[in-house]
């Protein structure tokens, strides 16, 4: 949450730099609508960042704004001098507030009332008191343009293509020992680089995602809607850049999707819908370009009532917007200022937001493409390119010659003529088994064109599309490779089977084929539709469904699948033993790792991670095998342990995760509600910041020393054995000392070494608020 | 105002192109071919360490297959990619006033598409051709 609140200061704040133009040209011309539409979208942006980083005065300031700058724009008020000043007060105070929660000082929200109250017709005009603005942090990072990191990529991409020319050549006529071995380090080099450049500027786009499900929940709260978000493909990697330009676009679409598309309970159960909406976001690259997904099982959109909104609005007659084709009309919701809603809430507003949804997103050269099902949902996909990217390929050979596939796809690849591989044919279509899974085939060589007699497929490399996998049959698979793909001609990319084209150290070019395209092409069709399975789930919802997996003890074992987040494949040498147990290190920090049985040995792993709603625990199995439904019965275990019981399945017997007893004994109480503050005051602070601070945060407490504008402490520690330390707002202080003896048996103290009675202390007090 | 033309050979006939489409002049080596694209894509070819995209000219006039396979080509770079542009063989650059094609004169097929006027190297007409229309597959064309 501090990052998103980062970014939502460094953002806000260049926006106020750039906007400080737009205001007093507005100033100076209150009917220019440009202008309106900028500091509307400035305010509408606050708005909607507020609503999920819990900043109710920021929310409240411009949601007022926002209100009046609507009514301007849809016409209903004329702008004046006295509203324009209202407004711009406001957009100051946005700023000032900003800045205060960036330097952690509290601001008096005296005069806020009045602020708000100055943009109401006819208001008196209030002077306004002079607010200090508080100084500025030093800022520890350096903004960069991002032209620069886009030239240093393109020469870092041109780098590894000239250094794999070299090495072809050297190769080639046989070169000198020791020029290999310069070249040894020249290629280490460049592949450190490489690596460095790629970090400077993608992401994996979970630093968007990871944000959703608290929004989802929240939003869905604020309405009476319980939503349940699907996220897939938080690795996917995007450009720093766009994550940023995507952050808006995805909360918009998101609200909206809550708001306007997924109905009341009631209203769902009454479309023989479950009550539960269903939100899903996905992302994945195809081709060169990502995609993110963003479907829900709501009502769609309705176009005779978007049609019956525009005539109402004036802008366009009914005859003209008839004409309009079905995908035109959808595309009416980008106007500016329509709404299907009748009521106007806190969370979407006014249906504003899609037209600065599709302006920031083709401000990055994407594009949205709606897809709308009425009645049973949208779909909107944002289209944003991938302007270069080094991806892990696997190369393949078919015709004599090579393509590559992104290792990102495939899921496994398996040899034709294996025990549990089978190829059958289904009329003149084929089909593959791979371990009773049954998927399309698709053979390489025929959809290039090739003489299919001439070479048989061996092998079947399984790639996961979106909706679904299929086999796709090549002779010949080679070797891995690490490839700077780049687009490439047009005429290339029309074809609808290429994602790019690269130079390996072969020297010949080499096409990246597009799996997603290859499935298009072939005809594939995988259920898209996102309510597909409701009449499934809602048969056996009474059961729990469970996750079959192989342990690294040997043993299989099973683990109720609501209880996990995801399963990730994970290197052996991110767990290590420390600090008394073993741990994982994620990309969010270090979470406790679980693990039953020998993992030193392999090389690679798979956890599942576990959460509770708060704590989250890694669980190191072997192979994730089926999911599987509960059997009602369960015999339990003798003892209390990781075993809760056997159940039979299939006759066999198998044994379940004791989860109460898992997060009982290893979760660690990492709460995504907010930790109780302890505030460190007066002398001796670095001492208490350096001793106690990791006390304290293992004891579940933020530590601070100053208090942010929208914090207050839970309790005050400090080691002033006088009494200057005041009760701020009320807080309960507890006092240390340095003598394991109390000097003063009147002054109620606890000895600074003392841990049980410190943490005793503070908890009699934090609890007693 | 002269300016400075490549004098080439493309299916048997003379043509000028504008110095400014040029990029190099290189021999091709080998060509990758590129399945399921159309036929006058050659396919991909190295180019110090880059790749660029062969047109098959004949191909994109319209023109039946040459019997003998050209390695020459022009490099040319049109939108944010590189091209290569087979030519039978080349001759060299020299300035000239770029004229009008004579009215009346109807091009062939192909040949309209690319065809922008022509330049007279000593009395005798060489048609001066736009290299961008022979590329496939391009969003916007210049006219």
């Amino acid at each position: 949450m501090d990052d998103l609140l980062q970014e939502f200061i460094a953002e806000t704040r260049e926006t106020l730099e750039a906007l400080s133009g737009e205001i007093i040209a507005w100033e100076a011309a209150p009917d220019d609508r440009e202008r309106l539409d900028a500091i509307f979208r400035f305010v509408h942006t606050v708005k909607g960042s507020c609503g999920f980083l819990d900043l109710p005065r920021l929310a409240r300031l411009s949601h007022a704004a926002e209100d009046v700058l609507d009514a301007v724009r849809s016409g209903t008020r004329l702008p004046d001098t006295r509203m324009v000043n209202a407004v711009l007060a406001i957009v100051d105070r946005i700023g000032v507030i900003v800045e205060a929660i960036d330097s952690g000082t509290s601001l008096d929200d005296a005069g806020e009332d009045q602020l708000i109250a100055a943009l109401d017709e006819g208001a008196v005009v209030v002077a306004q008191a002079p607010v200090q603005v508080p100084l500025r942090n030093p800022t520890r990072s350096v903004r960069l343009n991002v032209d620069l990191l886009d030239r240093m990529m393109s020469g870092m991409s041109d780098m590894v293509l000239a250094r794999n020319e070299l090495a072809r050549r050297l190769r080639d006529e046989g070169a000198d020992p020791s020029v290999e071995a310069a070249l040894e380090r020249l290629s280490l080099t460049v592949a450190e680089m490489r690596d460095t450049v790629t970090r400077t500027r993608m992401q994996k786009i979970d630093a968007l995602f990871s944000a959703l499900p608290r929004m989802v929940r929240d939003t869905g709260a604020e309405l009476g809607k319980t939503v349940m978000l699907h996220m897939e493909g938080s690795d996917v990697e995007l450009d720093r850049e766009m994550i940023e330009m995507m952050r808006d676009p995805l909360v918009h679409i998101v609200r909206n999707s809550i708001d306007h598309g997924i109905e009341a309970p009631a209203e769902r159960r009454a479309a023989g819908k479950r009550e539960n909406g269903r939100l899903s976001v996905a992302a994945r690259q195809s081709g060169n370009q990502i995609i993110i997904e963003i479907s829900d099982d709501g009502r769609g959109i309705d176009t005779e009532r978007l049609i019956a909104a525009m005539v109402a609005q004036g802008n366009r007659t009914e005859s003209e917007l008839r004409a309009l084709s079905e995908k035109a009309k959808l595309e009416l919701i980008f106007e500016a200022g329509v709404s299907t809603k009748d009521s106007v809430t806190a969370i979407s507003g006014r249906g504003v937001g899609m037209d600065v949804v599709r302006a920031n997103v083709e401000q990055i050269g994407g594009r949205i493409e709606l897809s709308n099902t009425p009645g049973k949902g949208l779909r909107i996909a944002i289209h944003v390119p991938l302007t270069l990217s080094i991806i892990a390929t696997i190369g393949v050979g078919v015709g004599g010659q090579r393509f590559a596939i992104s290792r990102q796809v495939i899921e496994e690849i398996v040899r034709v003529g294996g025990d549990a591989i089978r190829i059958d044919m289904l009329g003149d279509t084929a089909m593959a088994t791979v371990r009773d899974r049954r998927m399309p085939l698709v053979d390489l060589g025929t959809m290039l064109g090739f003489d299919r007699e001439e070479e048989q497929a061996r092998m079947l490399v399984i790639v996961g599309v979106p909706g679904g996998s299929y086999a796709l049959a090549v002779p010949s698979v080679l070797d891995h490779e690490e490839l700077v793909i780049k687009p490439a001609a047009p005429a290339v990319m029309v074809t609808g089977i290429y994602a790019g084209q690269t130079l390996p150290d072969s020297g010949l070019p080499m096409l990246l084929l597009d799996c997603a395209g290859i499935a298009a092409m072939a005809g594939l069709q995988f259920g898209r539709e996102i309510a597909i399975d409701d009449a499934v789930v809602e048969a056996e919802a009474q059961r729990v469904s469970a996750l079959l997996f192989d342990d690294l003890d040997g043993v299989r074992r099973l683990v109720p699948l609501a209880i996990i987040d995801r399963i990730e494949p994970i290197a052996v040498d991110s767990i290590k033993f420390s600090a008394g147990r073993l741990r994982l290190s994620a990309e969010n920090g270090i979470i406790p790792l679980v693990v039953q049985g020998e993992w030193t040995g392999r090389q690679t792993l798979s956890v599942l991670r576990l959460r509770d709603g708060a704590a989250e625990i890694g669980y190191a199995i072997a192979e994730a095998l089926d999911i599987v439904t509960l059997p009602d019965s369960i015999a339990p275990a003798r003892e209390v342990g990781p075993i809760a019981g056997v159940v039979s399945l299939e006759g066999e017997q198998v044994e379940l995760l004791d989860l109460y007893w898992l997060f009982a004994t290893h979760g660690a109480t990492r709460s995504d509600e907010k930790p109780p503050v302890c505030l460190i005051e007066g002398a001796d602070t670095a001492w208490m910041k350096t001793f106690l601070k990791p006390v304290l945060e293992g004891a579940g407490y933020r530590v601070a020393t100053k208090l942010k504008a929208d914090e207050t402490a839970a309790v005050i520690l400090t080691m002033n054995s006088d009494t200057t330390v005041a009760k701020k707002g009320g807080a309960p202080v507890v006092r240390l000392r340095h003598d394991a003896a109390a000097a003063d048996a009147r002054e109620a103290s606890v000895y600074r070494y003392d841990r049980d009675g410190l943490l005793a202390a503070l908890a009699v007090s934090a609890g007693g608020r | 105002m002269p300016q400075l033309f490549l004098i080439a050979h493309i299916a048997g006939r003379a043509v000028a192109i504008e110095s400014g489409q040029v990029e190099s002049v290189v021999d091709i080596g080998t060509v990758v071919p590129v399945p399921g694209a159309g036929r006058q894509v050659r396919g991909l070819a190295a180019l110090r360490s880059r790749v660029v995209t062969v047109i098959d000219t004949r191909a994109a006039l319209g023109l039946p297959a040459a019997e003998t396979r050209a390695t020459r080509a022009i490099i040319t770079h049109v939108e944010g990619h590189h091209y290569a542009i087979m030519v039978d063989s080349l001759e060299d650059v020299a300035p000239f006033e770029l004229l009008p094609l004579s009215p009346g004169i109807a091009l062939d097929a192909g040949w309209r598409a690319t065809g922008c006027g022509l330049v007279e190297r000593n009395g005798e007409p060489i048609l001066t051709i736009d290299l961008r229309a022979l590329v496939p597959g391009l969003t916007a064309m210049a006219a």
